[in-house]
């Protein structure tokens, strides 16, 4: 029999640890809905999304039950719409609102694929859907998007770079009433991984099945009660043991999840991504865990190196306890929704230029920050720039995920929300990179993308 | 089906009875128990065999949940795997 020091072990990992399951996420083809007129597209898209993923919630909900587990979120990603689209003339945003439909009818809170593929050049259909971007995401509340911009193969697109810049702008206009959240919902990504089940930068792609089941497991306030009672005169070498055994633990929930929910849905599991993914949660902060290490406040000196640490040894850990692992798999860093990343901001510790070091040594990039409303369309594209050439050099996923609120200025005071959270708005460094972003063009893929 | 239910709380007169009576009144089995004090709190365990349970998981939960309430305990059932999947390689 299980020993009672593991079964309370796992209870307590559940009841005060925040242990749970971010989420299911079902990917779906839509490839087969191709129609040449809108309208007849839409009622496809959504007759099939409405069709395959009629029992997704009800299956998590009969899940969580059973193993006391509980499942925060059940997902939606389908093939880039930009695809399905192409060969209809009519509106992409139409799509939009099929996808949003769906997801309301569904129960599931979010649905990504709103996407192109761009990281070589536009087609048609990634050009209209990218345009429709700031309409799609403004009007809609649970469709997400996402442009993949760059990849260590094809080097940076810095049309789509320029592009992206002015189109978060537009994005966050839109939605200014409400703390310019739709920009939450929008994803610029380098090396965009084709099965990762977190939104808001989830897509189906081309090279995934007809359809399947991934889960993303949680679990930063486990890790963060692990190494809170590891004590300071732990050395490295056991607290990197002690942070793969505890994400061992975490994934084998996620592996059993995933293996569940594929049986009772017949559909093909997929993979499980390994991320400490953190909430607002009181303890549920990968800040945190940085901070047990010995980091006074998470963006002092040596966070670059304590994130890399639990990084690794997050992969290390979880990889034995699943049979697939993928999507983004590492830590995450979305400020606005780790309070002890919002309080670093607040006190002064973490900055813009820190995270970006951060986002060097784990997974995904500049997460959920929000910048001033004022920041100019090219600033943020050298961001994405930035973030872009750390994730093609590196051959690594990198995101941005910024939200430049209108009306509102640094130190100002932002709230989206729910899982989204809040925080405090960020300064941007205030020197021109216009000539820089204006130039257009590719910046050429680097030596190390020539590995055949 | 092999569930394991964990009974937490402050130790008082009639705890082993009081969940036992509702697993006899479900035909729910005990395979196995064990009961200790853990961190100042008392804590049992019990491995039980549904496969001749005369109600749903979902309703035996929900039962034990109120006799919990009653006892002043928190009582959780869940599927035995969940703890063999992170605890057993």
């Amino acid at each position: 029999m299980i020993e009672p020091y593991e079964v309370v072990e796992t209870i307590n990992m559940i009841s005060s640890e925040s242990l749970d399951i971010r989420t299911i996420t079902m990917g779906i083809s839509l490839r087969d809905c191709v129609h040449s007129d809108t309208k007849a597209l839409c009622t496809r898209v959504y007759n099939k999304i409405t069709c395959v993923a009629r029992d997704l919630v009800q299956v998590g909900e009969t899940i969580e039950r059973k193993y006391g587990i509980p499942i925060i979120n059940k997902r939606i990603s389908v093939t880039p719409i930009s695809i399905i689209a192409e060969g209809c003339e009519g509106d992409c945003v139409e799509l939009a609102y099929a996808l949003e439909r769906a997801a309301k009818e569904l129960g599931v809170n979010f649905i990504g694929g709103y996407s192109a593929l761009v990281h070589k050049g536009y087609t048609v259909g990634d050009k209209r859907l990218v345009e429709s971007i700031p309409e799609a995401l403004s009007n809609t509340e649970r469709v997400c998007a996402s442009v993949n911009v760059a990849t260590t193969k094809a080097g940076i697109n810095m049309d789509a770079v320029a592009q992206m810049g002015r189109v978060i702008k537009q994005t966050a206009y839109l939605s200014a009433a409400r703390d310019s959240i739709a920009c939450t919902k929008l994803v610029v990504f380098t090396n965009a991984q084709e099965d990762n089940p977190f939104m808001a930068g989830a897509f189906h792609g081309v090279g995934e099945p007809e359809s399947v089941i991934n889960v993303g497991v949680s679990g930063p306030g486990v890790m963060h009660s692990a190494l809170s009672k590891l004590g300071r005169e732990a050395n490295f070498s056991e607290l990197a043991e002690l942070v793969k055994k505890t994400a061992f633990k975490i994934t084998r929930m996620g592996q059993l999840v995933a293996t569940e929910a594929a049986k009772m849905l017949n559909i093909p599991f997929g993979v499980v991504d390994l991320s400490l993914a953190p909430t607002i949660a009181v303890g549920d902060s990968v800040a945190l865990i940085l901070e047990d290490m010995g980091i006074e406040k998470c963006g002092a000196h040596g966070t670059t190196a304590a994130l890399a640490l639990l990084n690794d040894a997050v992969k290390k850990g979880g990889v034995m306890a699943s049979s697939h692992v993928g999507g983004l798999s590492g830590a995450f860093i979305p400020v606005c929704e780790d309070a002890g990343m919002i309080e670093a901001v607040k006190c002064g510790a973490l900055s813009l230029e820190k995270l970006e070091a951060m986002t060097c040594v784990c997974s995904v990039g500049l997460d959920m920050i929000p910048i001033p409303g004022d920041t100019p369309d090219s600033t943020i594209s050298a961001i994405i720039a930035d973030e872009a050439a750390i994730g093609v050099v590196n051959n690594k996923t990198t995101a941005v995920r910024i939200i430049p609120v209108s009306g509102k200025k640094a130190g100002d005071q932002v709230e989206f929300g729910g899982l989204l959270g809040g925080g405090i708005i960020m300064p941007v460094n205030r020197f021109s990179s216009e000539n820089f972003v204006r130039r257009g063009g590719r910046i050429p893929a680097p030596i190390n993308s020539l590995r055949n | 089906m092999r569930a394991i239910i964990t009974v937490i709380g402050t130790d008082c007169v009639g705890i082993i009875a009081g969940v036992s009576a509702v697993l006899v009144k479900y035909n729910v089995n005990i395979l196995d128990m064990n009961q200790t004090t853990m961190q100042g709190l008392f804590t049992m365990i019990m491995l039980v065999d549904m496969s001749k349970s005369r109600t749903s998981f979902e309703k035996l939960a929900e039962v034990l949940e109120t006799n919990g309430n009653e006892l002043g305990m928190k009582i959780h059932i869940q599927h035995e795997d969940v703890f063999k999947s992170m605890h057993r390689i």
